[in-house]
């Protein structure tokens, strides 16, 4: 059955006011064509749930949508702060957000759990630290087992998972190489997973690599081909990080007015991510394209000689 | 025998890397960050720890990164790389149970017992800065069999207790870190631009150990927030040889 969809009919039919969402990708195939359809959307009041909230969730912030943003580490990677971030939290511009704060391994390990199906997960973590002192979440338990003391987080499950993958069939199968961050856990943690691509491609290619298939088609509720979802970061095989993205927007986020005029630009007036491709224009493209650096096909074999 | 042939010109940046990658072994488990951590583990792989796994938390393991990447997960650590774990399994799989045998870390705050800060300054609710927050460095910090950790050393870095500890050092010194529950490791040298810090064995106190050539003691203590206690047998840091200057500076021209 084909679930594939625009993204404009998949934000609008599954992303509402007050939702926990989370938008998958660590530093690598990261959801910002998602992102942008949801500031366009102008939804309010969400809970993001990214371990790294990176420009998108920044962006999100500036635009009004975010209520609270579940993070583990919320910095703009090699370059610096995340600054609508840091205005929010620091002075309340242009509102207060409130923040559920962890460490990466705490943040993964409720992801685990929530797919699971399990209330919380221990973890041999956050002793002495003083993050359990701010968020209440983070307990420590004694182990029923051996006596020791005992990290717990809770099951982490949100309404909806926006995933960006390689490649998925229509139904949803869904290809990840590269780093694959908590792709199939949060498919699994979410209730609703909405899938996002590169390329739709024929099932025949899903099934000649099912080992590459990190979320089954079942778990999948809508299926949506964005090439270029991801940047500026970026696409294992497709297109590189465009690191040059990731610095002018350190620069223009520093100035509210700027960054309103930015978001105006590259969100607002701009229709769908096609028109965004272009007018990104052709010389980025070309330069954040890859050349091909393929891997070995394997044997799966067949009964028979 | 050669005699080792040292370098006169080189700026301190570069002697805070070359310091960072002789705390490397060969053969080690090396979880590393961006910026100065990423080209000590570097450095140290193309001289003398060929055999030095570079991992990312980003789940990239034995990578060979062909320029210095300006994220975790760059697709060119990843490109070549020998396997790719899920982002629970880099904690999970391989800290949890000691794989790691080293982290490199910074951050905005170090104190006397090695607790680092990288959260806020300030009041963690009314933040006078708000900084990134903890990322990997907590589960490093905790579940790596040792740490390195780098940072400029100045006095409001380097106060006696951290605003915020972030990522947990030798907590209040002494056996406060098992006490706590952590089950290994503990930072073993702190790098800065001024000298080489190290930790009292029974203590837990952070101490001098090595004053970076043209240093004085006295400016080092001047940028230190408490009394900082210094090593008897206190010396100058071994200066960058030709080698390890000749490989930096051709891994240094590879930053994008």
């Amino acid at each position: 059955m084909s679930k594939v969809m625009s993204m404009k009919e998949a934000i609008k039919r599954f992303i509402k006011n007050g939702m926990t969402i989370y938008i998958s990708g660590f530093t690598h195939l990261i959801g910002y064509a998602a992102a942008h359809e949801i500031i366009r959307r102008e939804v309010k009041d969400l809970t993001i749930c990214r371990p790294t909230p990176e420009l998108l969730v920044d962006e999100m912030v500036a635009a009004g949508c975010v209520k609270k943003t579940v993070f583990s580490w919320a910095g703009n990677p090699g370059v610096g702060s995340l600054r609508s971030i840091r205005r929010a939290v620091e002075k309340g511009i242009p509102h207060k957000i409130e923040v559920e704060e962890y460490d990466h391994f705490s943040f993964a390990a409720r992801v685990y759990a929530g797919a699971m199906g399990i209330p919380f997960m221990p973890i041999r973590n956050l002793f002495g630290s003083d993050l359990s002192k701010y968020n209440k979440k983070i307990k420590f338990i004694e182990c029923p087992y051996t006596r020791q003391k005992i990290c717990v987080v809770p099951a982490l499950n949100p309404d909806v998972a926006i995933i960006h993958v390689q490649r998925a069939d229509e139904e949803g199968n869904a290809q990840v190489w590269g780093i694959t961050g908590l792709t199939k856990h949060i498919a699994f943690a979410s209730s609703k997973v909405i899938i996002t691509c590169e390329e739709i491609v024929e099932s025949e290619i899903i099934k000649r690599d099912p080992n590459r298939t990190l979320i089954p088609g079942f778990k999948v509720d809508a299926v949506v081909e964005e090439p270029f979802a991801a940047h500026p970061s970026y696409a294992q095989g497709y297109y590189y990080r465009d690191n040059d993205y990731y610095r002018m927007y350190d620069e223009i986020s520093k100035d509210e007015k700027k960054l309103e005029e930015f978001l105006e630009e590259w969100i607002y007036s701009v229709e769908n991510r096609q028109e965004y491709i272009k007018k990104l224009g052709v010389e980025k493209l070309l330069k954040l394209l890859v050349k091909p650096y393929y891997s070995y096909p394997v044997n799966f074999g067949r009964i028979g000689r | 025998m050669n005699k080792t042939k040292y370098v006169k010109d080189y700026s301190i940046e570069e002697l805070m890397i070359i310091a960072a990658a002789r705390e490397l072994k060969d053969g080690e488990n090396v979880l590393v960050g961006i910026g100065l951590p990423i080209m000590a583990a570097m450095l140290a792989k193309r001289t003398h720890a060929p055999n030095i796994k570079i991992i990312f938390e980003s789940g990239i393991i034995d990578s060979n990164p062909t320029y210095v990447p300006l994220s975790i997960g760059d697709p060119d650590s990843v490109t070549g790389c020998k396997s790719i774990f899920d982002f629970f399994e880099v904690f999970a799989l391989l800290l949890q149970p000691g794989h790691i045998d080293v982290g490199i870390l910074g951050g905005a705050q170090v104190d006397k017992y090695g607790n680092l800060n990288s959260t806020v300054i300030g009041d963690y609710e009314k933040p006078k800065v708000r900084l990134p927050g903890s990322g990997g460095a907590c589960a490093i910090a905790s579940l790596a069999k040792r740490t390195i950790i780098i940072m400029p050393h100045e006095k409001r870095r380097f106060p006696e207790k951290v605003d915020f500890i972030t990522s947990p050092g030798y907590l209040n010194g002494m056996n406060s870190r098992e006490e706590s529950g952590i089950v290994r490791g503990g930072p073993i040298a702190v790098i800065t631009n001024l000298c080489v810090l190290r930790f009292d064995e029974k203590t837990k106190e952070m101490y001098l150990d090595t004053y970076h050539p043209g240093v004085s003691i006295k400016d080092i203590k001047a940028n230190t927030g408490w009394d900082l206690k210094i090593s008897p047998n206190v010396k100058e840091t071994e200066p960058p040889t030709e080698k390890e200057i000749e490989v930096l500076r051709e891994i240094r021209e590879t930053r994008i």
